[in-house]
């Protein structure tokens, strides 16, 4: 193990920790909304969004899958050190992270209809995050928001599959903004 | 600073809590079941509510609790006081300057802003509970969106009262899909349910935590020839002359003389400070015990 793994955690977590949540449950409630999540420094790959949304949300109860250039050594190492989630295959992964391109979304759990909470969060790593886009409206926009999806046809279906689906954050830098499986895309 | 972790729950605590509160918020209205602990307080004084709050607070924010409207109950000075503890945050009585606010049974007057959360106590998070004891039961009428007891029940109260006697605690529709109990709070609250802020229900005992995201559709069910109707007692405020509140009723002395006043304290002293005065109220003077 190097000791690149050992640095870039939180330095005060219950603090910090608090104040990154506040970040996320806000992208989470208003969906296409860009907030700012920060406090951890993750090793590349990884932005600090998404590194900081891994230490506030994960530890050993929750499975975590890394897809294509995310699933380096070095990010899995930090994961480890960090959060001691175990790293595990998508199909039981409660959170997902990597680009658009490399994560399978037909394996990822949806929930079952007595229990849609047991479902996958997909944490999307994206170049850029714009309030130009794709339309959205549903719980949490009061009338609607835009957003430069990385897809439309994706989340339409994920839409319809209510109160099942998968919930999807999306990272850039030190910025998140989220598409809950309620929100609808048009 | 102090003996205890930051709000209270140690780290690990929190991180369930935060993961309930998404999954609460991505699917409104829906159950989510949590690892509820065991507070110093015990349940059924906002356990839940208070699990919830020290998930979502941070040390920048300023926090209010009400008690059935009442800034001044035991329960909610008791609360106000842990957090003032165990995570040094501000208080405030003021709605308006707070930025979480743990309620027990009401939603204040004064409307919420976007950058408000509000945090209910829940007794009984199910509202089929006390039509269907069967947690089992429950769970596969709310997959199958079947919902057809619970307008039994509101046609029961028709046949029985002439109306709909539910009073509080009254069941919601959330985006056409899960049927929500709002808390006990009067019916005279449910219109306010779509609102700015953000909206999350602690279930202590009952281990469930649900959400309501900001401008989520919230619809009393009702019947189009029964429709719902937010009631209040015909009566202003004794105290501020309030027409526009919900009013808890006093019974004054012996003989039954009754009285009405504001439920929302903030609400009733802002109103009197700015001059209003009731029948039986006197001008506001700050330092009035």
């Amino acid at each position: 193990m190097d000791h690149a793994s050992l640095s870039g955690g939180f330095t005060d977590p219950p603090q910090q920790s608090a104040v990154a949540f506040r970040g996320i449950m806000q992208a989470m409630a208003r969906p296409g909304s860009i907030c700012e999540v920060a406090g951890a420094v993750a090793p590349a790959p990884l932005s600090v969004a998404a590194g900081t949304a891994l230490l506030t949300l994960c530890d050993p109860d929750t499975g975590v899958h890394l897809a294509g250039a995310w699933d380096t050594k070095g990010v899995r190492d930090w994961i480890t050190f960090q959060t001691g989630a175990p790293l595990v295959a998508a199909e039981a992964a409660d959170f997902v992270v990597g680009g658009w391109g490399d994560i399978d979304l037909s394996v990822l759990q949806t929930g079952t209809p007595e229990y849609p909470d047991r479902s996958a969060t997909v944490i999307v790593e994206m170049s850029e995050l714009r309030a130009e886009g794709a339309t959205l409206t549903g719980p949490g926009i009061k009338e609607r928001a835009v957003l430069n999806l990385p897809d439309l046809a994706v989340f339409q279906r994920n839409a319809a599959l209510f109160p099942l689906g998968l919930d999807f954050m999306f990272t850039c830098g030190a910025q998140m903004a989220a598409l809950p499986r309620s929100t609808k895309v048009i | 600073m102090t003996d205890y972790n930051f709000a209270y729950l140690d780290e690990q605590t929190k991180r369930m809590i935060r993961r309930a509160i998404l999954k609460g918020l991505a699917i409104p209205g829906y159950q989510v079941p949590f690892a509820s602990r065991e507070m110093p307080m015990p349940y059924g004084w906002g356990t839940g509510g208070v699990q919830v709050s020290a998930a979502v607070m941070t040390a920048g924010d300023v926090f209010k609790v009400i008690d059935q409207g009442a800034d001044d109950t035991t329960n909610a000075v008791s609360i106000r006081r842990f957090f003032e503890r165990t995570a040094g945050v501000e208080t405030t009585e003021a709605t308006g300057d707070a930025t979480v606010i743990q309620t027990r049974h009401r939603i204040p007057e004064e409307p919420l802003t976007d950058d408000q959360i509000l945090v209910y106590q829940v007794p009984i998070p199910e509202p089929l509970r006390f039509l269907e004891p069967s947690e089992v039961e429950t769970r596969k009428m709310h997959a199958l969106e079947e919902y057809g007891l619970m307008h039994v029940k509101l046609y029961e109260d028709i046949s029985a009262h002439g109306a709909i006697a539910t009073s509080y605690a009254y069941p919601v529709e959330v985006e056409g899909r899960y049927v929500m109990d709002p808390s006990p709070i009067p019916k005279f609250d449910n219109p306010k349910l779509s609102m700015a802020a953000i909206q999350l229900f602690g279930a202590g005992r009952e281990q469930r935590i649900y959400a309501l995201p900001p401008y989520t559709r919230v619809v009393s069910l009702d019947f189009d020839d029964y429709p719902f109707e937010a009631s209040k007692a015909e009566h202003a405020c004794a105290l501020c002359g309030a027409t526009d509140s919900y009013l808890d009723e006093l019974i004054v002395d012996d003989a039954g003389t009754r009285m009405f006043m504001c439920s929302d304290t903030d609400y009733c002293r802002s109103r009197r400070a700015a001059g209003h005065v009731g029948a039986q109220g006197t001008p506001f003077k700050e330092d009035a015990a």
